[in-house]
């Protein structure tokens, strides 16, 4: 039977020679750590916006950030408010890669807000928290006449990650999600509907005055995006549960039968298997490998290809893989869970996949143990 | 490990990271060399750090092989023998994650490189015994990229 466990339980394969020193060296390191914590989160060091900018956003949103993978942080016409970029950074987009960075220190975030700022130039606009109103209804079928078509009939966004196969290459950007919970706390009424009075230079995003709607119009598509709030999660914001991040089944058989039941497995669920090593092949001298630890690497092309068009990160746990572990006389196949992977890449167009991964690992698993 | 090695580690680890204040589970670095170089730059950061490079999976060539349309694509794994070997004896649970790994790919003229924190294996893996190797292996991949970043 396949099983999803946590193997930390596991506690008769755990070292732990002697709990005494052991608990006094951890309790020195906690004390250790509460005085370099206690020290350090004075502002002894005046924090570098830049270099957290290059850390944590460089790579998404471009050296200038002008965009490329995530958004474009400026705009020529100076239109983005620090306030909207500082609840970005907190609040992320769930589901659509852009994370929460709750962890960073608000002076952190302060610093990363006034280099962004500083690549623009100019004093940042602000905007009241004034709320739009507006006709709901007519702000539906403007919303699905001139936004639906990038940002989908549901605002949930344009598909794909933003990198190298995943959007086409001839947008500079990924349209984004407004039905999204991080979106709708960051932007206020009055800054979307100045997005939509003068539009993004450099983006497809026009003005939609200049396009011929009225202000009146505009207020209707403002009040609209802004009722998101009030409906059921978009499809493209849902971030997979949390679960074992291990799926994991005993073996009745030896090693070599349930490698070979393994490798018969994988073709018989359209998989091609790739190949077979230890655990510890390239690290060691050949012919000094550990015999009890053995990765069954393999592959479904299709499957392959579809995974990196949506999210090209997921290539670091691709090929597939079963290890087969022997470890006090009991032989286990183990797998990373690609479920609870899913989570960890915050991109809701890989859940589905992810979920159809775990269900196949669990078969292959189950038809090895037959 | 003596015990006063494992403080010392920790008091550095507990600067370092309160320092760079890192905060999500995943990291991407863009680097303007093109894949070639990147890959390269890759392989020695990781080698300079003390690991080993156990194997590069050339994602693009299988796919290509198959027909499938592909840029550049390759995950390089990446470990030390013997700690994959004593984290693998004590903590089986952690054995489909290892060797730790970077995934690699052509983004135009310039590379991509990403990976999972490893601080982030914490969530995973809370066992209190883990969290100063993690700690330390995300130390290494941050410096390990910053270094290919920052190659010329």
């Amino acid at each position: 039977m396949t099983s999803n466990s946590d193997l930390s339980a596991c506690s008769s394969v755990q070292a732990n020679p002697k709990p005494g020193m052991f608990k006094s060296v951890m309790n020195i390191q906690l004390f250790v750590f509460g005085l370099a914590s206690a020290f350090f989160a004075t502002p002894l060091l005046a924090v570098d916006g830049a270099a957290l900018y290059v850390q944590y956003c460089n790579a998404c949103h471009g050296e200038r950030s002008g965009g490329g993978i995530g958004v474009p942080l400026t705009s020529p016409q100076n239109l983005i408010p620090d306030d909207y970029v500082r609840k970005t950074i907190r609040n992320g987009r769930p589901g659509r890669v852009m994370p929460a960075f709750a962890a960073l220190t608000d002076e952190d975030v302060d610093a990363i807000v006034k280099h962004v700022q500083s690549l623009h130039g100019g004093k940042p606009p602000s905007y009241a928290n004034t709320p739009v109103k507006g006709n709901l209804k007519h702000g539906k079928d403007l919303f699905a006449q001139h936004c639906a078509a990038c940002h989908g009939d549901n605002g949930q966004g344009g598909e794909g990650t933003g990198v190298t196969l995943s959007r086409p290459r001839n947008l500079p950007i990924m349209a984004p999600a407004l039905h999204n919970p991080g979106f709708l706390a960051s932007a206020n009424d009055q800054f979307i509907k100045t997005m939509l009075m003068q539009g993004i230079q450099g983006t497809p995003m026009i003005s939609f005055l200049k396009a011929g709607l009225k202000e009146k119009d505009i207020d209707d598509i403002v009040a609209f995006i802004r009722h998101f709030e009030k409906e059921p999660i978009s499809r493209t914001a849902i971030i997979a549960d949390k679960v074992d991040p291990i799926i994991s089944a005993d073996s009745p058989y030896d090693l070599q039968t349930t490698i070979d039941n393994v490798k018969q497995a994988v073709g018989l669920n359209n998989f091609v298997f790739i190949r077979e090593q230890t655990l510890d092949d390239g690290l060691v001298a050949s012919g000094k490998n550990d015999p009890h630890q053995h990765i069954i690497y393999f592959c479904n092309f299709n499957l392959l290809s579809e995974a990196l068009r949506t999210d090209p990160r997921v290539g670091l746990f691709l090929p597939c893989r079963i290890t087969v572990v022997e470890q006090n006389g009991k032989v286990r196949m183990m797998a990373a869970n690609p479920k609870r992977l899913s989570r960890l890449f915050n991109n809701s167009e890989l859940n589905r996949m992810c979920d159809q991964m775990t269900k196949m690992y669990r078969t292959i698993m189950d038809d090895a143990t037959l | 490990m003596n015990i006063f090695f494992r403080v010392f580690l920790s008091f550095f680890i507990c600067f370092s990271l309160s320092t760079s204040a890192n905060a999500d589970e995943m990291i991407m670095v863009r680097s303007d060399r093109d894949f070639a170089e990147t890959m390269n730059a890759l392989q020695d950061a990781i080698d300079h750090h003390g690991y080993k490079v156990s194997k590069v999976q050339r994602v693009d060539v299988g796919l290509e092989a198959k027909g499938y349309k592909t840029d550049k694509y390759r995950v390089v794994f990446y470990g030390k023998a013997d700690e994959i070997a004593s984290l693998a004896k004590n903590y089986p649970q952690l054995i489909p994650f290892l060797p730790l790994s970077v995934a690699i790919f052509a983004e135009g003229d310039q590379t991509m490189l990403t990976t999972i924190r490893p601080r982030s294996f914490k969530a995973l893996f809370p066992d209190a015994a883990l969290q100063t190797t993690f700690a330390l292996w995300d130390h290494d991949l941050v410096s390990i990229l910053e270094d290919v970043r920052q190659s010329h």
